[in-house]
């Protein structure tokens, strides 16, 4: 009754193509751009915007890219965080060797770095699958993070070892740096991520995530029908790995301001694959809902004890923190092993049906 | 060209040239390999009996050797708390059974995959409320482990072999070929692999899968008990050792996830393999090339035979 398609006649080929075709769900999409790129900068507090949306974004980013490459091309990946490094060490070279470059294409450019060497480390995929491929891609995390700290080259050779964000403006308002402002940040991340979420939903609905898929579902069935499957794979690993480089460049640069080697560890990788299971594989919602759930629920958790005026020592909080997540994260696969889009997809269709049950 | 006789002429001169070294460098690489293969274990019986891989294996370690060293800090005498922790790693086998396999049965592997991490951040925090984080010694004499060094003079220079490690060695061989009589010979044994062929077959001739899972998990506990022992003797016992779990890994890959030798064999070799790549190649890269060597020698070994050494041939061609 409040989302129902009645009425709604396409007449246009450009029309049924279109993103959005049903007009609650358009206008859904513009009060929520509204509320994002309005809204929470002008009401939320900077710490609020510097500790919990910018890095929910910059995860989401990261949770699409190995969406890309697990949920829609079913290989597994546990390099996310290499991928990432990558990704914000080229854009601190890219920084040192064009000082008046724009910061945003930069980082953009980086995403092609990352690309090359996750499809480098994606060429074991044409041989293997599975569990197989996954052990093979922590190949790449600690290659990668061996590389980060024994390389100093790629910190142009710096005493601390660690990535230093250099201010770079546009149009001369500082955007990284110890002198940007969380909101501006926040706007810049979150066009990014809009853009590239934009382009990721054309992805997968075009020829080429339709080849991946077909890849996922069954990959014999899919060299059948014309696929070919190596260049399939090889492109899932490049474009997942751009997204994941991107999101790794604007989590040193936008959010952190400086990184060590270990902000790349293989801790961070597990951590993308939790948001992306807890999300819903294949699916670029759930990669929104799953990095919320997984970023905000040890906030919520150590506010928890606080909000209900229990004394608890702060060491015994972060044990429990891990106890919590650890058991939710049970809960759901066994609730509902198909993430929170699933959900989403559940309340949407309960309101189509409304009044009725089903 | 420098580089080059850096690469192919100057370590195995080193190695002509002072084979003592060459034979200490070889048995540590063949001690570690084997305790690598102890976790590769705790992973291969679970893998080869549910199709689960169980990432929680090396917090299992973890876990097992903190009961133990706890219990007797308690003041409980030192087999009693072996005891104790048998049963307490038993009890965790019924509560994984129970509360986590049960209610996931027949979902895709990525989801027990995924499910089993949930276990390792579960099992990491409750060890550090009930144990405290900080590093703990393993608790050597009281189990009877043998301690010091037997020193063997040979190409006038000495090896040493830590009888600890020797010990290790013979317990790691024990335990594999109970466990390979264990599942070749035994009724039990018999089961599992059905079950790991196909649950619903297993089911329809009668087996049940709530049994397989809690024994197969109770015997990875107690791989992971051993293994726990051993790494902690030789270290301490932390959440570190949790590490080693990624270690076995590549030593899965090399071994094939369904084969008890394949991961003894994989883990003599990724260890002999690490160590000879760290101390004799390792100047020329820069240290630190352990931690990702294993992985590399593990997947230029997956080019050539993507099933492992013993894997089944069920990977197909892609």
């Amino acid at each position: 009754m409040f989302y129902r398609e009645t009425g709604q006649y396409k007449t246009s080929y450009a029309a049924d193509m279109a993103l959005f075709p049903i007009r609650q769900d358009r206008i859904g999409m513009m009060l929520i751009l509204i509320v994002a790129f309005v809204v929470i900068p002008l009401t939320m507090s900077n710490f609020v915007l510097s500790a919990v949306m910018i890095p929910i974004l910059i995860f989401s980013l990261a949770a699409i890219g190995l969406n890309l490459l697990t949920g829609y091309t079913g290989l597994i990946s546990l390099g996310t965080a290499g991928f990432m490094g990558v990704g914000a060490y080229a854009t601190y070279k890219l920084t040192t060797w064009f000082p008046g470059a724009n910061i945003v294409l930069l980082i953009l450019l980086s995403g092609f770095a990352a690309a090359a060497v996750g499809a480098l480390f994606g060429l074991p995929s044409l041989r293997i699958k599975g569990f197989y491929l996954a052990v093979a891609t922590l190949a790449a995390q600690f290659f990668l993070s061996w590389c980060f700290v024994r390389v100093p080259w790629l910190v142009n050779y710096n005493v601390s070892n660690a990535i230093e964000v250099p201010t770079r403006t546009m149009l001369d308002v500082p955007v990284t740096g110890p002198n940007a402002t969380p909101v501006v940040r926040y706007l810049v991340v979150l066009t990014i991520v809009v853009f590239m979420t934009w382009i990721a939903s054309n992805i997968v609905r075009g020829r080429i995530g339709r080849s991946w898929m077909a890849v996922r579902d069954m990959d014999i069935a899919a060299e059948l029908i014309g696929i070919r499957l190596y260049r399939t794979k090889l492109l899932a690993f490049a474009v997942s790995s751009f997204y994941c480089g991107v999101a790794g460049a604007l989590m040193v640069f936008l959010w952190l301001g400086a990184a060590e080697a270990d902000s790349f560890n293989i801790n961070q990788s597990f951590i993308i694959l939790f948001m992306v299971i807890i999300g819903g594989l294949g699916s670029l919602i759930g990669s929104f809902f799953g990095a919320a759930f997984i970023w905000g629920l040890p906030i919520v958790l150590r506010a928890a004890p606080e909000f209900f005026g229990v004394a608890v020592k702060s060491a015994t909080v972060e044990h429990i923190q891990f106890m919590v997540v650890g058991a939710l994260i049970i809960f759901f696969l066994i609730v509902e092993p198909h993430g929170l889009a699933r959900l989403w997809q559940i309340g949407k269709q309960k309101l189509r049906m409304w009044p009725f049950p089903y | 060209m420098d580089l080059l006789y850096k690469i192919f002429i100057d370590p195995f001169v080193q190695m002509g040239g002072a084979p003592d070294l060459l034979i200490q460098t070889l048995w540590e690489g063949l001690v570690s390999g084997v305790l690598y293969a102890l976790i590769a274990l705790g992973f291969v019986l679970i893998f080869k009996a549910s199709g689960v891989f169980n990432f929680a294996q090396g917090i299992m370690v973890v876990f097992a050797a903190l009961t133990l060293v706890g219990l007797h800090a308690k003041g409980v005498p030192a087999f009693l708390a072996l005891a104790l922790t048998i049963v307490v790693m038993l009890v965790l086998a019924v509560g994984v059974e129970r509360l986590m396999l049960r209610p996931l049965v027949n979902q895709p592997d990525i989801i027990l995959f995924m499910a089993t991490f949930g276990l390792t951040y579960f099992l990491i925090g409750l060890g550090e409320i009930i144990f405290g984080g900080e590093p703990k010694v393993m608790i050597t004499n009281e189990l009877f482990l043998p301690k010091g060094a037997i020193e063997w003079k040979v190409f006038g220079g000495f090896v040493s072999f830590q009888k600890l490690d020797i010990a290790a060695a013979i317990i790691a061989s024990a335990m594999v070929a109970m466990l390979a009589v264990f599942f070749q010979r035994t009724r039990i044994g018999r089961a599992l692999r059905a079950v790991a062929d196909s649950h619903k077959a297993a089911l329809s001739v009668g087996i049940s899968l709530e049994q397989i899972w809690v024994i197969v998990w109770f015997a990875a506990g107690i791989v992971a008990l051993a293994t726990g022992i051993m790494w902690g003797a030789r270290s301490d016992v932390s959440f570190a050792l949790q590490i080693l779990a990624l270690k076995a890994l590549p030593v899965l890959i090399l071994g094939g996830f369904t084969s008890i030798p394949g991961a003894i064999v994989g883990g003599i070799i990724i260890g002999i393999g690490e160590k000879l790549g760290e101390f004799y190649w390792g100047p020329l890269l820069g240290s630190g090339i352990e931690s990702w060597l294993a992985y590399m020698i593990a997947l230029v070994f997956l080019l050539f035979r993507p099933q492992g050494l013993f894997g089944e041939r069920i990977i197909e061609r892609i």
